[in-house]
């Protein structure tokens, strides 16, 4: 078992987790993801790691409740325990050693890039962070985003905090005034990711999105995580998490993300009948 | 003359009704009861030298087990067989018998060969039941030995170096262990409770077994050796890489990998959601590429977890399928169609990306390939659409790169079967030895676990000379 040192609430429905997983923690970097399983009966579900302490063994994630598997994790707290938790899955994050690297995060997706983000600034790349969530209420980790970046920009779709809109925009703004930028490190929403990709597309600037494909084992076994990336079939969990976005098959990645969300829904719904607590979940985000 | 006739079959083992089982994952095979099982071991002949012996990858002493078995002494049958092989339940169950020790059964160049798997099943279950402990350890050799993956392969290195005396620690990634006992063979073929049986009794041996744990991920090989105080390690970790056939619209949703496919029911009984999280999407007809057991075990899988009509569909003829004549029999009388000497070419999906159909040729047959089998070639003109809403491809698997990419000086073939000397299964890194299909591609169970003894042994004599 995998026990829960430490809960925090970031909004209503987003919640961070320290997690005593000492074998997963020692190889830890940033851009792995591990995948968890909260009960016997439970699904295993990958989630891109937001923190490492390998010391003391425990690995930061982040969860944002969408569906029957989130709304439980997120019901736990300190003392209680994931049933499995395995990692560090995947390559880790590509980390430059110099020039300047734009790092956007949106909704709960700021989480993972916040350890890389770090890593960079660590490697001595100059970071611009740019994050964003539907609303000031909803936006996580600033501070934390803040103490790793060397410029730290906001944008809030409802314009309740930093610029009125999409973090794309600040992006596009940024590139259109002629920033020196070297790479773009994009994660988020797969709508936010591919916009990513479409504003720096044009300047043939170096893009990279990290993809939460559904996945079973995490170890190439299976295949349910395939993404087409510039005409080839890739696995997310051994190949990725991170591809280039310009090479990427967004519509396919939606598609397939959204595979079992009939199911994900009838469960949920089930899950929330046979639960006193019935908190909306009005995150908005999907993922797989 | 009844009774003379008698001696050259078989005693039939019974059979749960087809109709009855496509409703379940119950096991379909029932196994013997203690008199049709005394019957057929009373048509051993007791050979000398029994042939059966040199057929059998793990040495299984069968002439004896077989002989004890007459006399009515099961406890030492059991004993024997146990003393060279650590899972009989399973093997009396999966074991390609046919092709094996049943195959060198003097009595099948006249009539039936003895049933040795069903004999092998009866008195393994017997032991089982009776909760026998034939715990026999040598004295602690005081060193500690990896084991990587705990499939057929590592079981099989496991139990037989922990009875050497060897401290011995498998790692499995998934979160329980068995590897493709588990996620892969279906229960109706091999009941997972069972599976856990056997692997309970190797821990009796002082095996131990830590899950969730990668290796080449979670920790390295050479971790193991520098940090952790192993002294020599055995790599059974599968072939864990799906083959997909690079055809158009093969990510359409509905297209899945035969692992993916049985793990999500197999392991994870998506057959049960929603009382289980993990979900799996049947629909009403599917169509499995390819004919081997695994596309056996996939259609058979799809019947009873909810399809409508299950095609097997497979480029060359009957002749050819590679699936155990017994599995392919037990897919007939569930229903499976099968559809020879065709081939997919393209999937079709509707607009949300699902699919809705597929694009086959027909083919025919030329001459031999590489394989030794006649090759098939399309035939020009032929293709036609089938509909389908799922499509299961059972085409083979490969080994999986994880470990092999992670471990310096560990080379491996082009196609990543990890390079060994066969017969010792040693590997071209000092100290590491390999055996299962993670070196031979898929392969069957008991060949996994000969390669497992195999190594084994060679482990035993590395370690003694060090």
């Amino acid at each position: 078992m995998y026990p829960i040192v430490k809960k925090r609430d970031l909004t209503s429905v987003t919640k961070l987790f320290e997690v005593e997983a000492p074998m997963a923690a020692r190889r830890a970097e940033a851009g792995h993801f591990v995948i968890v399983r909260v009960d016997e009966k439970g699904e295993r579900i990958p989630l891109t790691i937001a923190d490492f302490d390998r010391d003391a063994g425990t690995i930061t994630i982040v969860v944002q409740e969408v569906g029957k598997t989130s709304a439980m994790v997120n019901r736990m707290e300190p003392g209680d325990a994931f049933a499995d938790f395995v990692g560090p899955l995947g390559e880790p994050a590509p980390i430059r050693q110099d020039g300047h690297v734009v790092c956007l995060g949106g909704g709960f997706g700021i989480a993972p890039v916040y350890p890389v983000a770090r890593e960079l600034q660590d490697n001595g790349v100059r970071v611009t962070s740019i994050i964003g969530a539907r609303s000031a209420d909803l936006l996580i980790l600033p501070e934390e985003m803040q103490s790793v970046s060397d410029e730290l920009l906001i944008a809030t779709d409802d314009g309740s905090l930093g610029h009125h809109g999409f973090v794309t925009e600040v992006l596009r703004e940024m590139i259109d005034d002629s920033a020196e930028i070297d790479e773009v490190i994009s994660i988020g929403p797969l709508p936010m990711m591919r916009a990513t990709a479409e504003v720096t597309r044009p300047h043939g600037l170096k893009t990279w999105v990290s993809l939460d494909s559904i996945m079973v084992d995490g170890t190439g076994m299976c295949g349910a995580c395939r993404v087409t990336v510039g005409e080839e079939t890739q696995f997310c969990c051994v190949d990725g998490p991170f591809f280039d976005a310009h090479l990427v098959d967004f519509d396919e990645a939606a598609k397939r993300g959204d595979m079992y969300v009939e199911k994900e829904q009838l469960a949920y719904e089930r899950f929330k009948e046979n639960t006193d607590d019935s908190r909306c979940s009005c995150g908005g985000e999907t993922s797989g | 003359m009844a009774e003379r006739d008698d001696r050259w079959e078989k005693v039939a083992m019974e059979e749960l009704p087809a109709d009855e089982r496509v409703k379940g994952f119950q096991e379909v095979a029932l196994g013997y009861t203690a008199e049709e099982m005394l019957k057929e071991a009373e048509r051993c002949l007791g050979c000398k030298v029994p042939q059966c012996e040199d057929g059998c990858p793990v040495d299984v002493p069968i002439g004896a087990f077989i002989e004890k078995t007459v006399e009515g002494d099961l406890q030492e049958a059991a004993r024997l067989i146990l003393s060279t092989n650590s899972l009989p339940a399973i093997c009396g169950r999966v074991c390609p018998q046919e092709e094996q020790c049943e195959l060198e059964c003097v009595m099948g160049k006249r009539g039936d060969s003895i049933a040795i798997g069903r004999l092998e099943r009866y008195i393994a279950d017997w032991a089982m039941e009776q909760g026998l402990d034939f715990t026999e350890v040598s004295e602690s050799k005081g060193k500690r030995v990896a084991v990587v993956g705990s499939g057929p392969a590592g079981l099989t290195a496991a139990g037989d170096l922990a009875r050497m005396g060897y401290d011995v620690t498998i790692y499995e990634a998934f979160h329980v262990p068995g590897g493709v006992l588990m996620y892969g063979i279906p229960e109706f073929r091999l009941p997972n409770e069972l599976v856990q049986e056997e692997i309970e009794n190797l821990r009796e041996l002082g095996v131990q077994i830590e899950t969730n744990v990668i290796v080449g991920k979670t920790i390295t090989v050479d971790e193991m050796f520098d940090e952790m105080g192993f002294e020599a390690v055995f790599i059974g970790s599968g072939a864990g890489l799906p083959t997909f056939l690079g055809l158009p619209g093969e990510n359409l949703l509905g297209v899945y990998s035969a692992n993916e496919f049985l793990t999500r029911i197999n392991l994870m009984n998506a057959d049960k959601f929603p009382e289980y999280d993990t979900p799996v999407r049947v629909g009403d007809k599917v169509a499995v590429i390819g004919a081997g057991n695994t596309a056996m075990d996939a259609a058979r899988t799809s019947l009873r977890a909810g399809a409508q009509e299950v095609h097997i569909v497979y480029r060359r003829s009957e002749d050819e399928m590679t699936a155990r004549i017994e599995e392919y029999h037990h897919a007939i009388e569930e229903g499976i169609n099968f559809n020879w000497l065709t081939n997919p070419v393209e999937f079709l999906g509707d607009e949300e990306g699902w699919l809705r159909a597929m694009r086959v040729v027909e083919m025919e047959l030329g001459e031999p390939d590489a394989s030794g089998r006649p090759r098939p070639i399309p035939i020009e003109g032929s293709e036609f659409e089938i509909e389908v809403d799922t499509v299961i491809m059972a085409v083979g698997t490969s080994p999986n790169p994880v470990v092999s990419s992670a471990t310096p000086g560990l080379d491996t073939h082009f196609w990543g079967g990890i390079i060994v000397d066969e017969e010792t299964g040693e590997t071209t890194r000092e100290g590491v030895f390999a055996g299962g299909d993670a070196v031979t591609g898929a392969a069957t169970v008991i060949q996994a676990m000969g390669a497992g003894k195999t190594a084994a042994r060679a482990m035993d004599e590395y370690l003694q000379d060090d």
